[in-house]
């Protein structure tokens, strides 16, 4: 076994899961404080990668300033999503919040088509292409660059979560929604927060990916290899985000590179089904209890 | 107007039927059924095969996610079965297509028993994620098993043959598709008249409870995965008699969605829901052909917005539907029986 080789793959696979591990946080943050998976998180993720893509290419700013825009941009459609949509289904079921955001999922992908074409688009390059060598291990720079910018904003709200007041209310929020509404928590703006915050990072998360294997709108499937982290991991887990995503991020390198590349999903949701069958709520999760 | 119905005996009150308006109307749709293809064109003859199709596996999803509660979004990889089986059966052993048929609807069952067993630790969401695992795996062996199913070429299948005539005009396969569909639906509503059907309705509500009543959810949850797959078998059967071909594309992901998204329409766990859903989900896509066939002179390239504005518009009913008739059309229609009960009482 070439070991150089193999350490190579397993750094692309750590590049990879990292931003496996941002767009799961996104999906952890939502779930976490609102009960609601948002399956729309790929289609966010994509839609972040068009708008730097239109602000960037289309109109020509800098990639100082298009970046921010395009992840103001997803920040916003989550306000807007979690207002007009998610709001009014309070209380419903959790599979008809579910549908709404497939349903989110299937009105962006067709509003980026509409606007930009089905046409895969390359993003303007911001990273630079030498290569980087850890030892004697090539990695592209690109991917090495995503990992630890994904690594530094996973740290960030790991902080946030631990430091900041509205990162508290949202674990209050979490806990117990009763209890938080009663210790004077606005446990409406934190909805809308965790939404705003969560498709931020999901549009942050799309402009990495595009960076690295360009722009499409079937990029939204990226969405799903991120959700099975999550049910991996736990829904409710940051730290099982985190580790989910590097872990499926190794898998899948591995196997796309030692099976072939039509193995990769196919490893993935086995693995998914494995872990539902051994432990329903994720390595990380809380069981859930339920009483008559 | 109608003041009430006087039932007499349970049996009465089971009835499917019960009073005289819906057996009229009944009786109005069978005599529109039946004459139909004699006044259609081909193509509303292939779009009414295909809404039969789709009919029959939206009221199979409608049995697992409307009356059971189990959400699926794998009933498009159980319809890729049903499919590959008839092709398989009718390419080797040429057997008579109805056999092959309910042979799909088989074999399909046994698949979605064994995808139904993370049913009997996980549910609602984790369930539906189970199910998209499933079908992706599905998705795999389609492609990889390739003496079986030739890869992502895929199978052509001979055309069904019923007496020694090939079936091949859309006004032949409309006999076949439509009776078949018509006596699955009837399936579907006669097994809620049944224990077995009144205990996946249990289980919907209140699994723990159901558990405390005696209904076995190891056992009745594994029955409603089969008979829902079966659904899906017997409607991928006719499906690959309708289009002849089969490839692992032929049925994507998104074909799950839309049959949720057809039962949510149309309104779940109701019959009429699941084909009043699959009716419109199937034919907007087709009247947005014509918006767009109106707009060409007007909008240049009208034409290429037809598949994304489709797209928008499959999630725009999913969402609006939620959001504003979470019941979906069978509420509708019911609104509008109540009206005419109540007329000049109520308006």
């Amino acid at each position: 076994m070439d070991w150089l080789f193999f350490i190579e793959v397993s750094l692309a696979g750590l590049g990879s899961g990292a931003l496996l591990s941002l767009t799961a946080i996104a999906f952890v943050l939502i779930y976490k404080a609102t009960r609601v998976i948002n399956l729309a998180v790929g289609e966010v993720l994509m839609l972040g990668g068009y708008l730097f893509f239109a602000f960037a290419a289309g109109l020509g700013l800098s990639a100082w300033v298009a970046i921010p825009l395009a992840i103001a941009g997803g920040g916003l459609l989550g306000a807007v999503v979690e207002r007009g949509m998610i709001r009014p289904m309070l209380g419903e079921s959790p599979i008809a919040v579910f549908m709404v955001t497939i349903g989110l999922g299937s009105v962006i992908v067709g509003f980026v088509e509409l606007v930009w074409g089905t046409d895969p688009r390359a993003l303007p390059a911001v990273m630079g292409n030498a290569p980087i060598f850890i030892g004697e291990a090539y990695i592209s720079r690109k991917i090495a660059i995503a990992f630890a910018i994904a690594a530094a904003v996973i740290l960030l709200f790991v902080l946030l979560f631990r430091y900041w007041r509205g990162g508290v209310a949202l674990r209050a929020t979490a806990t117990d929604q009763a209890a938080a509404y009663s210790c004077g928590i606005n446990v409406p703006g934190v909805f809308s927060l965790a939404w705003i915050i969560g498709c931020a990072a999901a549009a942050g998360a799309g402009i990495l990916l595009g960076q690295i294997g360009g722009i499409s709108p079937t990029m939204g499937v990226f969405g799903l290899s991120a959700l099975v982290v999550v049910i991996v991991g736990g829904l409710d887990s940051v730290a099982g985000a985190l580790v989910g995503g590097l872990v499926i991020g190794l898998i899948e390198s591995w196997a796309g590179t030692y099976l072939g590349g039509e193995y990769k999903i196919v490893t993935t949701f086995g693995l998914l089904i494995v872990t539902l069958l051994i432990r329903p709520y994720g390595l990380f999760g809380t069981a859930e209890i339920e009483r008559l | 107007m109608q003041i009430a119905t006087a039932k007499r005996s349970y049996r009465a009150d089971e009835a499917l039927l019960t009073t005289r308006p819906q057996r009229v109307w009944m009786g109005i749709l069978a005599a529109t059924l039946v004459a139909a293809p004699f006044f259609l064109d081909n193509y509303w003859l292939y779009l009414a095969c295909f809404v039969a199709i789709n009919v029959a596996s939206a009221t199979g999803l409608n049995i697992l996610t409307g009356y059971t509660g189990l959400v699926s979004l794998g009933q498009a990889a159980f319809m890729a079965v049903g499919a590959y089986t008839v092709a398989i059966l009718e390419i080797r052993l040429g057997t008579p297509f109805l056999l092959n048929l309910v042979a799909a609807g088989a074999v399909t069952a046994l698949v979605g028993i064994v995808v139904g067993l993370p049913s009997l630790r996980v549910k609602g969401l984790y369930l539906a994620i189970a199910t998209i695992g499933a079908s992706f795996i599905l998705h795999f062996i389609f492609v990889n098993w390739t003496q079986m199913t030739n890869g992502n070429s895929g199978l052509s299948l001979p055309p069904a043959s019923f007496m020694g005539t090939p079936l091949t005009s859309y006004f032949q396969l409309y006999w076949v598709f439509v009776p078949i569909t018509a006596l699955m639906v009837l399936g579907a509503a006669n097994l809620f008249r049944t224990r077995v059907g009144r205990a996946f309705i249990a289980i919907r509500d209140r699994d723990i409870s159901a558990e405390v009543l005696g209904i076995s959810l190891l056992h009745y949850k594994l029955t409603s995965f089969a008979v829902s797959s079966f659904y899906a078998g017997v409607a991928g059967g006719m499906w690959a008699y309708f289009f002849r071909v089969v490839t692992p594309e032929s049925f994507p992901f998104i074909y799950s969605i839309f049959f949720l998204a057809a039962i949510i329409v149309g309104g779940m766990g109701t019959i009429l829901g699941g084909i009043l859903g699959a009716v419109f989900m199937t034919m907007v896509p087709e009247l947005l052909r014509f918006v767009v066939d109106w707009l060409a002179p007007v909008i240049p390239n009208a034409a290429t917005l037809l598949s994304p504005v489709r797209t928008i518009v499959f999630g725009a009913l999913i969402i609006g539907f939620l959001l504003f008739e979470p019941k979906g059309l069978a509420e509708i229609v019911h609104r509008i029986r109540r009206f005419f009960h109540l007329w000049p009482f109520r308006k």
